[in-house]
């Protein structure tokens, strides 16, 4: 309030806006804050997902603010978030990241009451079943690090408090990415990752959370160990994973580990993998190069990932408010069916129903087939009509969920032994 | 003042004091903190301070470091090789072969013109060229050479050496030719005169005055493929390790202890390695 020349504040001024402001209270207007919000900026970082400067453009559009977006691979964000809370002020970040980010305290828990649409945020995130009948899958699942106790608490609740570290925002199940022209039969375990057939032209990803999972995911499949849960492995497991991966490495297994998106890709598109861990777009990149590439769903399930934005602990005021704004118009449709039409879902489907055709919602949604041409949001073919999703409806494909990426008790002896197998 | 300035000494201190300010603050400074930090302990999300050996200790006893510190002998020394052999016969070639100023000066600048490119983009266009659908392999099954195409080409410590190869064999060209210009070339008449052989010439008159040459390019290249990481993560498909990747991956990890131990270790090893190469040659006094 000190900066009463920008806002042109005097005493007679602000005893109305004291007065209109305990009215707007009372019936809270969305916009009162219209003309000052035009100046906020706020920081957004993530990784490569999510930040797309379609959605700052039309929060520019809508909003009126500015949103800075920079995309960093998932080890810079979690080191940005752990270590730099003063170089962002969203943070647009994993649930596993948030297990190892939320107690340092950088990030500030989200008042749900301020949230129009979280009673419709899909069950995953509540209460961690999708369907009341659905058992929750291994690993850190999405609502045993989304709720704290209170403003400013540093731990995790199991139940919903009314305060969320993060606010989902997107989510997917992955699974393994194929050349079908390539292997020329069918492909259904994850014991496949491993099949000496596909010798030298497999891969796995070298981001140690995620590959030790498939790595878990194929090794159960294998018959070769049983978990008690593989997104909180022993010492014992580790080492017994990691045993058979080094093995059918050093055997030539594996063509190469990728690290970032476009390696991927490229291993892919140029035939030297045909086997390997993916990410949903990454296939989809494959595909509008003109490649068959499927991503195929498997009989032991998918390992899916969520993530979310959470606040800085630093965002106050007024920043803060449009902070909220732009949540809630985040979970208002528009960046739902953006990303649904790019394969990933949204934590709140059905506001992006409206955002999207009835045969893209049928596409990528319901599992229907297409009945004519789907395209991403560059407008590149991606699917013809006649054509079904890999993997089928958002409930065939979030309900077989095996295990969600997690962060171990174990993690710092589980990241030496990756690092050994890469060495080795 | 003025007698102030003629003060030998004064003077001396003066000037070298910006070069000396700008070291320690950009070179020195920064080592130490690396060192301090090694001693440091860490949680999964921070660091602390703390005075303890656990990083030492797991780095000095684990069978992964001796791994791959073992695999960064190896490239340093197949690169060094290699770059020395190509280096010196270009640079033969330059300062011996081509007889015009003009022409060597061309050439000389010939070399050159790959690095106008980042040397990040000159490793990945290898990628396509060497894989298994790739412009070698192709090429090779049409003239009939090899049925199936040649695995190893990509991904594999022979793609990681060639790269090192292709980056760094100017880092030798460019000293060892400086020196080769400057040998006397009546030396060279004289050796001739005497009866010597070409071999003989080389190995008892050029060799030798290009030593300087020779040591001050080797330094380049160990140094630059000891600390290394990019080049061995793509060119080896994540595949292979090397010192450089340990350090990267406990930073990704935010392992920076860790990372600041193991920069330490190599730090004395690569130092180790320059003052053993100074042993043979008094750069100081050749030069």
């Amino acid at each position: 309030m000190t900066q009463a020349p920008k806002t042109g504040l005097s005493r007679r001024t602000l005893l109305t806006g004291a007065a209109a402001g305990v009215a707007a209270s009372a019936f809270p207007a969305p916009m009162i804050w219209a003309q000052n919000i035009k100046d906020i900026t706020l920081r957004q970082f993530g990784t490569g997902v999510s930040n797309l400067n379609e959605v700052a453009q039309k929060v520019k559009e809508d909003l009126g603010f500015t949103l800075e977006m920079t995309a960093l691979d998932s080890d810079a964000v979690t080191q940005r978030a752990a270590t730099q809370p003063k170089s962002f002020d969203i943070a647009d970040i994993e649930y596993w990241i948030c297990k190892k980010v939320w107690p340092t305290g950088n990030l500030q828990a989200m008042d749900t009451s301020k949230i129009a649409n979280y009673d419709k945020i899909v069950g995953i995130f509540r209460n961690g079943k999708l369907t009341p009948e659905s058992t929750i899958a291994q690993g850190t699942a999405p609502h045993s690090v989304g709720f704290t106790s209170g403003p400013g608490g540093k731990d995790f609740v199991a139940e919903e408090s009314g305060w969320m570290t993060l606010i989902p925002t997107i989510y997917n199940a992955d699974t393994l990415g194929i050349r079908p022209d390539l292997i020329g039969r069918p492909i259904e375990s994850w014991t496949e990752l491993l099949n000496p057939e596909f010798r030298g032209k497999a891969s796995i990803l070298d981001i140690s959370s995620i590959g030790i999972m498939d790595a878990a995911m194929v090794c159960e499949a294998m018959g070769e160990i049983a978990y008690g849960d593989k997104g909180n492995m022993t010492r014992e497991e580790i080492d017994k994973t990691m045993a058979i991966f080094t093995e059918a490495k050093k055997a030539g297994q594996f063509r190469a580990f990728w690290k970032t998106f476009d390696e991927s890709v490229n291993l892919m598109a140029s035939g030297e993998v045909v086997i390997q861990s993916m990410w949903s777009p990454a296939i989809t990149a494959v595909k509008s190069r003109g490649i068959p590439c499927v991503y195929q769903p498997l009989k032991e399930g998918y390992r899916s990932w969520g993530g979310g934005i959470g606040l800085s602990a630093n965002l106050s005021g007024l920043a803060l408010d449009a902070a909220y704004e732009y949540i809630n118009w985040y979970l208002s449709g528009w960046v739902g069916g953006f990303l649904m039409r790019q394969g990933y879902y949204s934590a709140v489907p059905e506001t992006s129903k409206d955002f999207m055709s009835e045969n893209e919602w049928g596409y990528w949604f319901e599992g229907k087939p297409a009945t004519d041409t789907i395209t991403n949001p560059q407008g590149q073919p991606m699917a013809q009509a006649g054509d079904v999703r890999d993997g089928g409806s958002f409930y065939d494909r979030m309900g077989a969920v095996a295990c969600w990426n997690a962060v171990m008790d174990e993690n710092q002896y589980m990241v030496r032994k990756w690092n050994e197998f890469i060495a080795a | 003042m003025a007698a102030l300035f003629r003060n030998r000494h004064l003077t001396g201190w003066l000037l070298a004091s910006p070069l000396a300010a700008v070291l320690a603050f950009f070179l020195v400074l920064p080592i130490l903190m690396i060192v301090v930090v090694s001693f440091w302990g860490a949680t999964e999300f921070s660091i602390y301070p703390a005075f303890e050996f656990d990083n030492y200790h797991f780095l000095l006893t684990s069978p992964v470091t001796l791994q791959v510190f073992l695999n960064t002998f190896k490239y340093a020394l197949v690169t060094w090789a290699l770059t020395l052999g190509i280096g010196f016969a270009v640079a033969w070639f330059l300062a011996f072969h081509v007889r015009s100023q003009t022409w060597q000066i061309a050439l000389f600048l010939l070399c050159t013109i790959p690095f106008w490119t980042s040397n990040i983009i000159r490793m990945i266009s290898w990628i396509p060229f060497l894989g298994r659908n790739g412009l070698a392999n192709s090429t090779l099954i049409s003239w009939g050479v090899i049925d199936e195409p040649l695995e190893w080409l990509l991904f594999s410590d022979f793609s990681v050496i060639l790269a090192f190869v292709h980056l760094y064999t100017l880092f030798m060209v460019v000293p060892i030719f400086n020196t080769m210009m400057r040998i006397d070339r009546s030396l060279i008449e004289a050796a001739n005169d005497a009866g010597a052989s070409g071999f003989q010439i080389l190995t008892n008159v050029i060799i030798p005055l290009c030593k300087p040459g020779i040591m001050i390019g080797s330094i380049f290249v160990v140094t630059l493929v000891m600390g290394d990481f990019i080049t061995v993560r793509f060119m080896s498909g994540s595949q292979s390790a090397n010192v450089g990747r340990l350090i990267s991956n406990d930073i990704a990890l935010l392992q920076y202890p860790s990372a600041a131990a193991t920069a330490v270790i190599l730090l004395v090893t690569v130092l180790m390695v320059i003052g053993t190469l100074l042993r043979f040659v008094d750069i100081r006094k050749e030069l």
